[in-house]
């Protein structure tokens, strides 16, 4: 086993804690309070190669692996949650999609530009009734030849404003169930696409959420990713690599938190010592680097067995589950050891706090994975 | 016009500082190497020349005395945008050394711009700009806080007590560069760190001369004493402690 990181791994972790360091963090408060989207930091992440990193640099991406991915991820995540999840979704859920089971047309058309961030991509599968059950699609695209005429809602959908590369998942064929469910790449200034206004959320406020409405949709049938029927297989699969990202954004949610409670840790005072030298602080920030670095070693063996062409998914859902639960441990601990300060928004745990909740919650819940992992445990 | 930049490989500016061996050699034990944070302003600046619209750079090259534990700072400097890269094999033992080892390599490989940091973060010795000027015969110009290019002209300031004097001087020669050269590092892209792996990195046998000082032994300062606090009233106490004890009166 060898657990080291390549010279480019460590410049591209190196790169991202630069970037989240010197521009992320400054203006993050501001934009969570106000919900105001990170365009600039978008602009200057695209400008150096984060979003469509890992596609193939004959598409116009970097041709960077999984592993160098979650290092980006981590890092970034450390400082700004709500700009990670923006290029979480791009990178491992669309260009990841379109990469791996679109066709030549289709990757011309959309991932080129997604590659090269000059389009931003979302992903549409949850509805009002269908988020952890997938299955149950009430958007449907009737099959009209040469096209499918979309309606329906999609809710909770990160980036439905930032972007403009939809994929969307239908119900095609209702009567198959989840084997009517399609995929459809579609152009966000397509008509009869509306948004709702924008989500005013606990956390992660930064990132623009909607619920995005379907209106007689036109979409060409050639934006259907894969055969007819392959939507739900295809969500499940693009969802199993986008865990990874997740995973790696909770584990710098995590991370990020405990820095933050050490360095108090060595500055703050109570009764004539420095609280670091009270066993009860002590004993906390051990518990933290111990959940940290559980963490990042799930989410870095499930990023080397996709780089690997292993099967990864049940990797990623136990590391998608245990780094999002202990982001969720270790914020609140974090904010425990500021104490009153940790309450406060200026010192950024309560935020990060705030941020590692949604990682319990989108792309799979913890139970959702927990589904996953015991299906796969207890088989045969 | 060809560009120069000499960098130091130097512990990042947060490392804890060890010594071992008697306190004769530094502990680089779990140091993070970085390229010196002025020559990376050096090359800051060099780049934004090269990409000035209508700018006469066509090459910005960046030079290392250092053994190969260099590399990955020096491929972070092609990362960052060089376009190729020295490295003279040897270890940076002194000042004179290293002045004079890089003189022996310009010495056939001929720059019009030679830019060195002012210090190096690590020994603070301020000496490799001006002794390679020296070995050189060139003109150099030291605490350059701007550079620009003018048409032919190069047009330098530099920080003196009370104001900028503005010095021009005709290619080749030496800029030592401080604060102020350029606004701060760059952050590699994704595609610069994929493409230094492409760039050249010319590895050269030290042809210099050997280094006249060495080290004989380091210290750390004196851990910072707990500061003592005097009632305002109490006069004589202050009195007697700095008598007394820090014996400075």
């Amino acid at each position: 086993m060898d657990f080291n990181f390549t010279e480019e791994q460590q410049m591209i972790r190196q790169a991202a804690r630069d970037y989240a360091e010197r521009e992320l963090i400054k203006d993050v408060l501001e934009r969570d309070e106000k919900a105001e989207m990170p365009l600039h930091h978008v602009k200057n992440l695209v400008e150096l190669g984060f979003f469509g990193m890992m596609v193939d640099p004959q598409w116009g991406g970097g041709g960077m692996d999984t592993l160098s991915y979650v290092l980006a991820m981590e890092e970034l995540s450390k400082a700004d949650a709500a700009t990670s999840v923006i290029l979480s979704v791009h990178n491992s859920l669309v260009c990841y999609g379109i990469e791996k089971y679109g066709d030549d047309f289709q990757k011309e058309k959309y991932l080129r530009p997604l590659a090269r961030g000059e389009k931003i991509g979302a992903f549409l599968l949850s509805e009002p009734e269908a988020g952890s059950d997938a299955t149950s699609q009430k958007t449907t695209g009737e099959d009209k030849g040469d096209h499918y005429l979309v309606n329906g809602t999609k809710n909770w959908i990160s980036s439905a404003r930032l972007g403009s590369v939809y994929l969307l998942i239908v119900q095609t064929h209702p009567e198959k169930k989840h084997h009517g469910i399609n995929v459809l790449i579609v152009d966000k200034d397509t008509p009869g696409i509306t948004l709702a206004p924008h989500e005013n959320k606990m956390g992660m406020r930064s990132s623009d959420t909607h619920s995005v409405m379907f209106s007689d949709v036109k979409v060409p049938k050639e934006n259907r990713i894969g055969e007819d029927g392959f939507g739900f297989r295809f969500a499940m699969k693009a969802l199993e690599g986008g865990r990874i990202g997740i995973a790696a954004q909770a584990t710098g949610i995590a991370a990020g938190a405990m820095e933050r409670a050490i360095q108090y840790s060595k500055e703050r005072k109570a009764f004539g010592k420095l609280i670091s030298e009270h066993q009860a602080i002590a004993f906390k920030l051990a518990d933290m680097a111990v959940k940290v670095e559980a963490a990042k070693n799930f989410v870095y063996k499930a990023a080397w067995l996709k780089d690997n062409n292993l099967p990864y998914g049940l990797a990623s859902a136990m590391a998608k589950q245990y780094a999002a639960d202990i982001a969720m441990e270790v914020t609140t601990e974090a904010v425990q050891v500021l104490g009153g300060y940790g309450y406060v928004k200026e010192y950024h745990v309560e935020r990060l706090m705030r941020e590692a909740k949604l990682t319990q919650i989108y792309e799979g819940t913890s139970e959702i994975q927990k589904i996953v992992i015991s299906r796969a445990i207890l088989k045969d | 016009m060809k560009i120069l930049v000499c960098i130091s490989n130097v512990p990042d500016t947060t490392t804890k500082i060890r010594f071992t061996d008697n306190n004769t050699a530094f502990d680089s034990t779990g140091v993070q190497w970085i390229i010196n944070p002025w020559d990376e302003l050096a090359l800051t600046r060099a780049l934004e020349l090269k990409e000035s619209p209508g700018g006469k750079i066509e090459k910005i090259t960046v030079i290392n005395v250092g053994p190969q534990g260099s590399e990955p700072t020096i491929r972070k400097a092609l990362a960052i945008g060089a376009d190729d890269a020295v490295r003279i094999d040897a270890t940076p033992e002194d000042a004179y050394a290293v002045a004079s080892n890089l003189a022996a390599y310009l010495k056939d490989n001929p720059y019009d711009i030679i830019l060195c940091g002012i210090d190096s973060s690590d020994y603070n010795g301020s000496l490799v700009g001006g002794m390679l000027a020296e070995f050189l015969q060139l003109p150099s110009v030291s605490s350059v806080s701007k550079l620009d290019i003018e048409g032919e002209t190069i047009k330098m300031n530099r920080e003196i007590d009370g104001g900028t004097e503005v010095i021009t001087t005709p290619v080749p020669f030496v800029a030592i560069v401080q604060k102020g050269i350029a606004f701060e590092p760059r952050i590699p892209s994704m595609r610069g760190i994929m493409m230094a792996r492409q760039k050249s990195l010319n590895v050269v046998p030290a042809a210099g001369e050997e280094a006249l000082t060495g080290f004989v032994s380091f210290e750390l300062p004196p851990a910072k004493a707990a500061c003592k606090m005097v009632d305002a009233e109490n006069i004589s106490e202050l009195v007697d402690l700095l008598h007394n004890e820090a014996k400075v009166i």
